[in-house]
């Protein structure tokens, strides 16, 4: 009974705050309504006995996704007044399309049923008498090895490729220039030096400097008043 | 109707898909909504997979989520940059206005 009334209120909640985060005016309202939907969406699957994988969505959506489209919501300076025309012109054909989508999927969820060897045929059975997130780590690091390495290869390639994308050459910044430090001419050099000779001797070795510029010519102009 | 079932967490997940889809063909002018709406698809997929998993008692759909999961976040980070990028050359992150590919 409780359960229920969790689901329900939770659903709800869930349904209302993705409204909000599609047709919601201000994009940072919409990101704020989006966090709504992911705590409502882990209540959901702790209901559903994903205690893992609940407070994994809330530290992974939550704690990183949303805060990073909240981030670039208030860095880009855009013109949200501009951003909002076409609404009305688009609303008729994405009702259409998700009015067909829902009724797909209803046809499909109404019309389908399970297997009669469903149950023989599943590949991890929860075990009894173990926690949710010790399951997951028994199959996870040892039959699902190579899916748990894919994910890891997967978040690499997207922080080499986001560091890369976003990554600004500054002429301030110092870098290193191999071939010009080959190239320089007249600034080191080989001496002999009388063995113990001390600096009073010898001096010190200073690289050569410019000669200051030449004062500028002004120039004169025929006719000019002289 | 009081006993939460398969096809409960199976609704919410249809509306939660069907409302991704209608949010991206709404906003045409701001793909960061776009991509927030992606982000809800693949909850709403998320969601399904859960569900299975709790009536069929078996856990491969929660590992399945959480590669999922991975991959979103992996797909939030790379668009986001994009969309960074794009604003930075072009001052705008209107959709209609991403045509430099265009031939």
């Amino acid at each position: 009974m409780i359960a229920a009334i969790a689901f329900y209120l939770f659903a709800a909640v869930l349904i209302a705050s993705a409204v909000m985060v599609v047709t919601s005016r201000n994009p940072v309202h919409s990101v704020l309504f989006l966090i709504l939907a992911f705590f409502n969406a882990a209540a959901l699957f702790l209901l559903a006995g994903a205690e893992f994988l609940a407070m994994i969505l809330v530290i992974v959506y939550v704690g990183a996704v949303a805060v990073l489209f909240l981030f670039v919501v208030m860095m880009l300076d855009v013109d949200f007044s501009a951003v909002r025309e076409g609404f009305q012109k688009y609303a008729p054909v994405g009702g259409a399309v998700g009015a067909i989508l829902f009724l797909e999927l209803v046809l499909v969820f109404g019309s389908w049923t399970f297997a009669e060897e469903a149950g023989a045929l599943r590949v991890n059975p929860m075990p009894i008498g173990v926690d949710n997130t010790r399951a997951i780590g028994r199959i996870l690091y040892t039959d699902h090895v190579w899916l748990f390495q894919l994910a890891g290869l997967i978040l690499l390639v997207a922080m080499i490729g986001a560091i890369v994308l976003t990554l600004r050459g500054r002429a301030t910044s110092k870098r290193q220039d191999i071939s010009k430090q080959v190239n320089r001419l007249g600034s080191v050099n080989l001496r002999q030096v009388r063995s113990g000779a001390g600096l009073a001797e010898i001096g010190i070795e200073r690289p050569p400097v410019d000669p200051p510029p030449a004062p500028k010519q002004v120039e004169h102009h025929g006719g000019g008043h002289h | 109707m009081l006993a939460i079932g398969l096809a409960h967490y199976l609704t919410v997940g249809a509306v939660l898909f069907v409302l991704g889809i209608l949010g991206i063909f709404l906003n045409r002018k701001n793909i960061i909504v776009i991509l927030m709406s992606v982000e809800l698809i693949l909850l709403s997929v998320n969601l399904n997979l859960v569900a299975f998993s709790a009536r069929l008692n078996d856990l491969t759909g929660q590992i399945f989520a959480m590669l999922i999961l991975t991959v979103a976040a992996a797909e939030a980070a790379i668009g986001l940059a994009i969309v960074v990028i794009h604003y930075r050359n072009r001052g705008t992150i209107e959709v209609d206005d991403v045509s430099t590919l265009k031939g």
